[in-house]
Parts: C-alpha cells; structure tokens; sequence
C-alpha cells in the first residue's frame, strides 16, 4: 500500500499513457495475427460465383453442383411439381417463407427466379447434414401423403419441393436460397446477385 | 467495481496462494543490482524474441504445409493470399536472426562480467544449453521454406554428421529418413521445429532463470550484493525490486528493440541477403546446387571454422569435430575462468586483450564464413609455402587458432593476470 | 538434339559462369508508377505468360495497380476463367522441357532471386548466335535456354568480343553490339518497354511491399511516442533509486 500512497501524480500519469499506448500498440500489433485467421484470397477465389449450364436438365432432374465448397442444387420442376406445392401449405413451417432464407426476388410461393427451376443449399438448417432426394413415389418411407420432396438422414428433418420445412422436423428454418442470376435462359450464375452483377 | 476486483482477487489468492508468491519471489521482491548497464537488456529481450517467435510460429502453422511439393507454394501463399500473411513470415524471418543476435550480446555480458563464475555456473549451462537448442531449433526451421537454401544448407550440415567414424552414414541416413533430404527430412524436422524444440527451450529458459533468481544477479562490478543487508529488511543495500524498477527499465529497451526489429522488417525485410537468402526464393531442386551455399550469418563463424580445418586421413571429420568442440567447450568456461575476480572493470591486461582477440575472432570468422574460399584471391602474393588464392583459407585458419587458444589458455592466463582490488559495494 | 543434351551436360558449368562478367545496369523502376506497372502487366501478359507463369500471383491482385475487375477479365486475363485464378502459364512444363531443355520457371519471386538490375540488363542483352539450339545467346546469362521472346520489338544484335593488351600486357576484353535488325521499337522505346515489365515483375516478387513501407512508418511512429513515454516513466521511477 505504501508504494502506491507514495506514487504522486506524475508518475500516476505517466503509467495510465504509457499503459495506454503501450496497449493500443499491441491490439494494432494483434491485428495481422487476427487478420490471418479470416478467409484467403484462396478462398475467396474457391468461393466465387460459379457459372452453370442448366440447358440440359430433364424435366424433374435434380443436379448438384459446387459453390463455396456447399452442394447447391438445381432441380427443373415439372408443372406437377409445382401445382402440388400449393395444397401442402399447412403443413409447412413457414409456407409464405418469411424467414429471410432466401434473396428477395425468390420470396414468391416457388422460392426461385424462373418457377419451374429451383435453385437452393442443399444443407439441412436443423446441423448441417445433406438431405436426400425423396420421390412422390417414396410413400412407403416417408407416409402416404408424401408428395416428393428431401429428407435428412441425420435427425429427419423433412422438406418439400421448394426447400421448405416440414412442422415437426428438427429443422427450424427453409433452406437457403443463395444468391443467383440468370445471366442467359440456360445459364445460372451462382453466387451472384442481380444487383451485384455487372458492376 | 475496485473494491469487486479486489474482492475476486481475494478469492482467487486464497485458493490459489502460489501465483502472488510467485509474483514476489521473481518480480516485487526479486532483488537485482541496481547498477545494471545497457548489456543487460538483452536477457529480456531474448525472451521477447522468444515470446514474438512462438506467437508468429504458431499462427504461420496454421498456414504453412510441410509437404515437398506444397512447402514452397505455401511460403509464397503465406506472402501474398493470407491476410496480413507477409507480416507474420517476415516478425518470424526477422525474429530468427534477432534471437541470435540478442544471445550473443547476451554471452558476450557474460563474459565481459564474469557471469559464468561461481556461484551461476549453473546459470551459464543452462544459458549454453539454451544457445545448442537455438541452433537446432534454427536449423529445422530454415529448412521450412524450402527453397534452394533450405534444401542445400540442410543436406550439407546433415552430411557433416555423416563424417563420424564408424556410425557416421547410418546416422546421416536415419536423421533424413531418405537417402536425400527430402519430403520425410521436412516433415520430420517441420515437427522438430514446431514441437519438440520449442519445448525443451521453454524448459531450458525456466530452468535458466529459476537458476538466476536462486543465486541472484551479477552486475557489471562482479560484486556480490547479497553480502551486505539491510539488517532490518534483511533486503540487500544495492538491490532494488526487479518491479517495478527493472520493469519499466526493459519496457523502454523493449521499444527501443521493436523499433529496431520494425525497420528490418518493414523496409529491408531480406536485410542485404543475410536474414532471407535470394536463392531460398528458388524452390529446392535436388539435381541443381547453388554456385555459393553458405549458412545463415549466425552460424558462419562456426562454418569458418569447418572449413579451416584440413581434412584429414581423407575425412572432413576433424573439421566437423573442431566445429562441435567450438560450440561445446563453451560449457567449461566457468571452469577454464581461473580468475579470483569476475568483472572486466578488475580484470588485467590479459584477460582484457584475450576477450578482444576472441571477440575479434569470432567476427572474422563469422565474415568468412559469408564468403567464398577466394574472397581475397585478389590480395595473393608471392609466399613459397602458401598458395596465395587461398589466403582467406589461411586467415580463417589463423582465427580459428586464436578462437581455441581464448580458452585452451585460459586457465593460465586468467591465474597470472593482475587484478586489481574489488570494491565491497557497486559503484553507481 | 545431340546440341541439346550438349546443352544439358554443360548446364552447372554454365550456372557458374552466369555468375561471373558482364556489368549490370541500373534498372530505373519505381514501384509508385502505377502506368509503368499495367505497362509492364500487359507486356508481361502478352510476351512472357506463353511459357512463363506467376502462379503464386492471382490476377484480381493486379487492381493494386489501379485496375477495374473487368478491365482484368477483359485485358490480361487470358489463361483463365476467373479473375481469382492464379496467373499460370498456358504451356505444361513437360512441352516447356522438350522445346527449351528445361521447363521455363515460374517467374512469381523472379525479381527477389536476380534483383531488378540484372532483370533488366538481361532483358536487354539478347544476341544472335548460330552456335546455340535457339539461335539466341544471352551476355548476361550466356547460352541461356531463353529465345529472345521480345526481339520483334528490339531488333536483332550481333555480340562482337574483342580482345586487346593493355601497357602491361594484360588481356582486356570487351564487348560490343552491332544491330542486325530493327526492331518495331527504338532503343529508347524499348529500354522503357522493359523497365516497365521490370518494374511490374518486382512489384509481382512481392505485392505487399508498398503497403509494407507505408504501414511500417506508422509502427515507427508509434513506437517513438511509446518511447518518449516509457523512457520518461523509467525516469520518474528511477528518481527513487539515484
């Protein structure tokens, strides 16, 4: 205690700026050690848009294709498919997809740009898992009234054809949409924003 | 919220006692002279340096790839596409040299102080154990890049190994895993570097400064300040507390180093070719030799040495041999110290010139040791028993001698000097 | 064929004598002209990049020279899809093999092996000589494997060496170019030409550098006032001790 009775109030100033500094300097000096840890120009190179060609999708094909090391994936939905969207409804968690899962111009009923070509994450939202391609055939597995959709093998969260949650799945959330643009009738940049392109 | 801090402190003190005693023993209530000069800052700068090179090594591992195909690339990856990447290789090419340079500082206040003797010659060893583990250390970490450099420097000092009698090639090939360096030496020495080394030197430091702070610190007059006590504090007269005097004390040397350390760094990061080599920017190439391969700086003056010795029977061992000896000898000089006094301020003439000669040797040879055999061809003259091409050779020879004899005489010479009378107290 | 595995068979020796000789010139870059550095870029992309990649350099990098992402994409961008793409040469380094004998290197940190004076005296030191597998010889670096990739622009030259005694009877010698050809540049063209690919492979050695000096002057900065401070608290502190 002395000690600090006698510390008058130079020296008190002098530690208080040197302490304050000094501490500065090492948050500037923790930067690039920070810095180092975000993601590389090699990642983000990885993690740029990708272009793909749809062109030779069949109607009711689903294809996988890679971007930002996640599986997107693009399904042409034949006109079945799509009628049979609307009488689920109510089964769904969030139908009118509220959730902002998805870019603003996919917040429609069929979650995507051109109707029949849905374009999402195939990522389960509940941890991460990739679903399955479950078929309206698959009736025998997932119920009689199963009219096609995914399915989570890990903790069997349920989604239907425009990627929207079933109620009672783990699974809280849509799945994503991410940002893509047409940059022809068959040619869909992923990673893209409408906005973003061409600047 | 003081009076809460406080009252958390209390709770952790007295569950856990040892951290403020620990406190006390090596900072508030450690005693150390209070006439230490600019020689000894380098103690705890050497431990910044350490501290910098651990922080900046482990960040550059989350990077780097110990893999000879992918070794190079990863360098230059490090350089350019991690964020702020090229700072941390370049604290840690920077760090590498300056941890040398502050351990010679750090030895040569030794010497100069006579810390080496009795009662710290544990003190010492545990010093000279630190420098041979700094060496090694160095030498892993400089085969990482993997470039031209990397790769011949490490093949050769691994084939000096190879001259040892009788086990010699076995050992060259069971240190490299392969029959070249290659990508089983860099994995291997990658986890030598990274792992292993590291923690015998963080042992060795602790073991180094437990050791200090046992016996207590010399000082530049060589006196012992535990002899004379307050007999009320039973605190000695020239001491003061290492905090906060000492504290504050290597705070400013530690700015005055940063800054130093930051203009290598940030404006001659390659330092003239003697901290990064221009063609370790070549990627290892096992077919294709380098016209002049020479170690890094702080290992010439012992490559001089290597190099001065003639071989023998056909054997480059003796020269392999005279290397180690010049590092390992290092060990007896608490021993070798005859002398009845530790500092140069009392030492004689002898001493006194003996340390000069050594200190100038060492600086020779260690710019031999940068250079080509021929470097002062261009000064040859006409002598009948030398060749005149080979003058530099004959000079590294010459200080290589002077270097033994700093310490093969030492005993005698350090007897028989004069020295002068001691003081009792240190002189301010 | 036989001439090149000559060639091969020489190549330590030659490496040595690379080493030694001719004197080189001043490269006069300066990292701060951003018009010299595209210069350099577009040179380098449309000259170099055919055998010699910077693979560790990504193109999107090249707008520390003030260039646009499309005008990247659009201009220099020819050997790959996306501008994040490494700058690789289009040539594999196997064909690089069988037509030069070796496989040309990769010129990423090229300026930080040779320096940007003998990059730039190099590049200008080209010669016709019938004796080599090319037809090119190199005063710099002599019997390199390197054709002269930018000889449309400087012409051909000869390399005459001559040898003549001084007073006291030793050998100088020297060296003198006589010019062939023209080039579709002037001699003062053409030295700019290469300063600026110089000045563009130093800056590609090491990307960072610029921001390196500028962020190092705010560190020294910094630590000057941290000095004043600590040095004037060291002092408040040891007025107990004196």
């Amino acid at each position: 205690m002395s000690d600090q009775q006698k510390m008058d109030k130079t020296r008190r100033n002098l530690l208080v700026a040197t302490s304050v500094i000094g501490g500065a300097a090492s948050v500037g000096a923790a930067v690039p050690f920070a810095a180092s840890m975000w993601p590389s120009e090699r990642a983000k190179a990885v993690g740029a848009p990708v272009e793909v060609d749809v062109s030779r999708l069949a109607a009711g094909e689903l294809a996988v294709f890679e971007w930002r090391g996640t599986p997107v994936w693009v399904m042409k939905r034949t006109q079945e498919m799509l009628a049979g969207l609307k009488p689920i409804e109510a089964k769904l968690i969030d139908p009118k997809s509220e959730v902002p899962q998805q870019p603003e111009y996919a917040k429609n009923e069929y979650r995507s740009v051109k109707p029949e070509l849905m374009v999402v994450i195939g990522v389960c939202t509940h941890l991460g898992c990739i679903p399955q391609t479950k078929g309206a055939d698959a009736k025998a597995e997932m119920g009689a009234d199963w009219t096609g959709g995914f399915y989570c093998p890990c903790h069997g969260s349920k989604f239907d054809l425009a990627g929207r949650v079933y109620k009672g799945s783990p699974a809280p959330t849509n799945l994503v949409v991410p940002p893509y643009t047409f940059v022809s009738d068959d040619r869909i940049v992923i990673g893209e924003d409408r906005e973003t392109k061409g600047a | 919220m003081a009076s809460r801090l406080m009252a958390l402190w209390d709770w952790f003190d007295s569950r856990m006692p040892s951290v403020a005693e620990e406190w006390r023993k090596h900072a508030a209530e450690y005693y150390a002279p209070k006439n230490f000069n600019f020689w000894y800052y380098f103690g705890s700068l050497a431990l910044l340096v350490l501290v910098i090179q651990i922080v900046s090594g482990i960040f550059l591992t989350m990077h780097y790839k110990p893999d000879a195909s992918l070794a190079f690339g990863s360098v230059e990856y490090i350089m350019r596409d991690v964020p702020g990447g090229w700072a941390l290789r370049y604290i840690h090419s920077t760090g590498g040299s300056a941890f040398f340079l502050v351990a010679y500082l750090h030895m040569f206040r030794a010497m100069l102080y006579g810390s080496h003797k009795e009662p710290r010659e544990l003190v010492w060893i545990f010093g000279v154990l630190i420098y041979l583990t700094l060496m090694g250390e160095a030498f892993f970490g400089y085969l990482l890049p993997w470039g031209q450099m990397s790769y011949w420097g490490a093949q050769v000092i691994v084939n000096l190994f190879a001259t040892i009698p009788l086990v010699g090639p076995d050992l060259a090939l069971w240190i490299r895993g392969d029959y070249v360096v290659s990508d089983a030496t860099l994995n291997r020495f990658f986890a030598l570097h990274v792992i292993a080394f590291p923690l015998v030197l963080l042992g060795l430091v602790v073991a180094h400064l437990l050791a200090l702070h046992d016996v207590g610190s010399n000082n530049p007059d060589g006196v012992e300040i535990k002899k004379h006590k307050d007999p009320k504090t039973g605190h000695p007269l020239d001491g003061i507390p290492f905090h906060p005097y000492y504290t504050v004390k290597d705070i400013v040397g530690a700015v005055v180093f940063l800054a130093a350390f930051a203009v290598v760094m940030f404006f001659v990061p390659e330092m003239g070719g003697y901290f990064l080599e221009a063609n370790n920017f070549v990627p290892a190439d096992a077919l294709k030799t380098p016209a002049h391969i020479q170690p890094v700086w702080y290992f010439t003056p012992y490559y001089s040495i290597l190099r001065a010795v003639p071989p023998l029977f056909n054997s480059q061992f003796p020269g392999v041999l005279a290397m180690g000896v010049a590092t390992l000898i290092l060990l007896f000089l608490p021993w070798l110290d005859r002398s009845p006094v530790k500092s140069i301020r009392y030492r004689g003439p002898y001493y006194k010139s003996a340390l000069a000669i050594f200190v100038i040797s060492f600086l020779i040879l260690g710019y031999l040791g940068t250079e080509p055999t021929t470097v002062w061809g261009q000064f040859g003259f006409d002598a009948f028993f030398l060749d005149t091409r080979e003058i530099a050779t004959w000079v590294a020879r010459a200080f290589t001698v002077l270097y033994f004899l700093f310490f093969i005489l030492m005993p005698w010479y350090t007897a028989r000097d004069t020295a002068k009378p001691v003081p009792e107290r240190v002189t301010s | 064929m036989k001439r090149l595995i000559l060639l091969l068979s020489l190549a330590p020796a030659l490496a040595l004598a690379a080493e030694a000789g001719f004197r080189l010139d001043r490269a006069p870059i300066d990292p701060r002209d951003l018009a010299s550095l595209q210069a350099g870029a577009r040179t380098f992309v449309n000259y170099c990049l055919g055998c010699h990649g910077t693979q560790y350099m990504r193109y999107n990098r090249l707008a520390d020279l003030g260039l646009s992402e499309a005008q990247i994409k659009d201009n220099l961008a020819f050997t790959a899809d996306k501008v994040g793409d490494p700058m690789r040469t289009a040539m594999g380094g196997k064909e690089g093999k069988d037509w030069f004998g070796v496989a040309p290197p990769d010129l990423s940190v090229i300026a930080r092996v040779r320096g940007a004076d003998w990059l730039y005296t190099y590049l200008r030191t080209f010669y016709r000589d019938p004796n080599t597998a090319s037809g090119w010889n190199n005063a710099v670096f002599p019997n390199v494997a390197m054709p002269h990739a930018l000889w449309t622009l400087q012409g051909e030259k000869a390399l005459e060496v001559t040898r003549t005694k001084d007073a006291s009877g030793h050998e100088i010698v020297g060296s003198k170019f006589t010019r062939i050809s023209e080039g579709s540049q002037t001699p003062v063209q053409f030295d700019a030409t290469v300063r600026d690919l110089v000045n563009f492979l130093v800056y590609a050695g090491e990307p960072a550098a610029t921001s390196r000096k500028r962020i190092g002057i705010v560190v020294l900065f910094v630590l000057g006032v941290l000095f004043v401070l600590a040095y004037a608290l060291k002092k408040e502190y040891w007025k107990d001790v004196h």
